[in-house]
């Protein structure tokens, strides 16, 4: 019988029950607290805020102080990433058959880590390219969608808002576009 | 006293996303290919957790612990939520990181995962004086 790993220190991950619960306590306990609203992708504006203080017009002219608690919440992120690579440094995860497939046609060797790192280091132009115009998507997108997979696609669909329902489908369906057919075209 | 709540229930929030690989590329790619049933798993979970919640605190608690009512306001669904959402989405596949797992993994020591935030804060400038303009 296979326990449920609550807390995972193998390349096993913690179960998706036990983070799910995790993530979606997260939404009360900002609520009852401060009656904040889950969400991460509008800390992005806000760190750009910080960054262009002197010549704040239009989007980023507005009053930042009442946005503080949530650079605090992003740090805590930080902290909470960097316990987890104390509890568990770097493992192999194991994947399923479709997306080894993938990642045999990509060339991409899983080598441990979160993340492909032959193809994500600073010594690989292509890769530096696709982070780059990948990050850009994510912060680009998350404004114009007023939302990311915290705000929206939790927060939002657990609030019954339509919009984060629509922005959800978005998410994939991007995200389905990039993975089926234009990465195995450009890795 | 409720900073020290924010960076507590964030570092909940963070340690959740890397020991559950959501914040992983991998787990990403395996997501969009219907190959595990692990990220659904946790999504879905954190949705119907944090709607049941939702559901009884604004049926018997409406308001903060020092009292103070809960406003929600809905967010708008434009063309902005379409084609902003597919732009993240590629984004999200290309890095496999949304907003919080890219903190969580700079704080993880993945930190090539700064040149995403770099980028992304470039998108966000970008998107300001662009099309937030005219929106």
């Amino acid at each position: 019988m296979k326990l449920i790993i609550f807390i995972s220190n193998t390349g096993e991950p913690m179960h998706w029950a036990a983070a799910g619960l995790f993530i979606g306590l997260v939404v009360p306990a900002l609520l009852l607290v401060g009656n904040k609203k889950f969400g991460v992708s509008s800390t992005l504006r806000h760190l750009c805020a910080i960054a262009i203080f002197s010549k704040k017009k239009g989007f980023f002219n507005y009053d930042i102080k009442v946005h503080y608690w949530s650079l605090i919440f992003i740090a805590g992120i930080a902290i909470g990433g960097f316990i987890a690579h104390l509890y568990n440094p770097d493992s192999t995860l194991s994947v399923g058959k479709k997306t080894t497939t993938f990642l045999v046609n990509s060339n991409i060797e899983n080598k441990g880590g979160l993340y492909p790192s032959d193809l994500y280091n600073l010594q690989n132009n292509k890769g530096l390219l696709l982070l780059d115009i990948g990050g850009f998507f994510v912060g680009f997108g998350t404004r114009y969608a007023n939302g990311c997979t915290s705000g929206h696609s939790i927060f939002g669909i657990a609030n019954f808002q339509l919009s984060s329902v629509i922005a959800t489908l978005a998410f994939f369906a991007g995200g389905l576009t990039m993975t089926y057919f234009i990465l195995p075209i450009i890795l | 006293m409720k900073n020290l709540f924010y960076i507590i229930t964030g570092a909940v929030f963070g340690f959740t996303l890397v020991n559950s690989q959501v914040a992983s590329w991998y787990r990403i790619q395996e997501m969009f290919l219907f190959d595990n049933f692990h990220m659904y798993g946790v999504i879905g979970t954190a949705i119907v957790s944090a709607s049941i919640f939702l559901f009884f605190l604004k049926r018997y608690h409406p308001y903060t612990i020092d009292k103070k009512a809960f406003i929600f306001k809905k967010k708008d669904l434009n063309k902005g939520t379409v084609i902003g959402g597919v732009l993240f989405g590629l984004g999200w596949s290309i890095t496999g990181a949304c907003p919080g797992p890219i903190f969580s993994l700079i704080g993880n020591t993945a930190f090539i995962y700064l040149i995403v935030l770099a980028s992304a804060l470039l998108g966000v400038f970008v998107y300001g004086k662009t099309v937030a303009k005219s929106f």
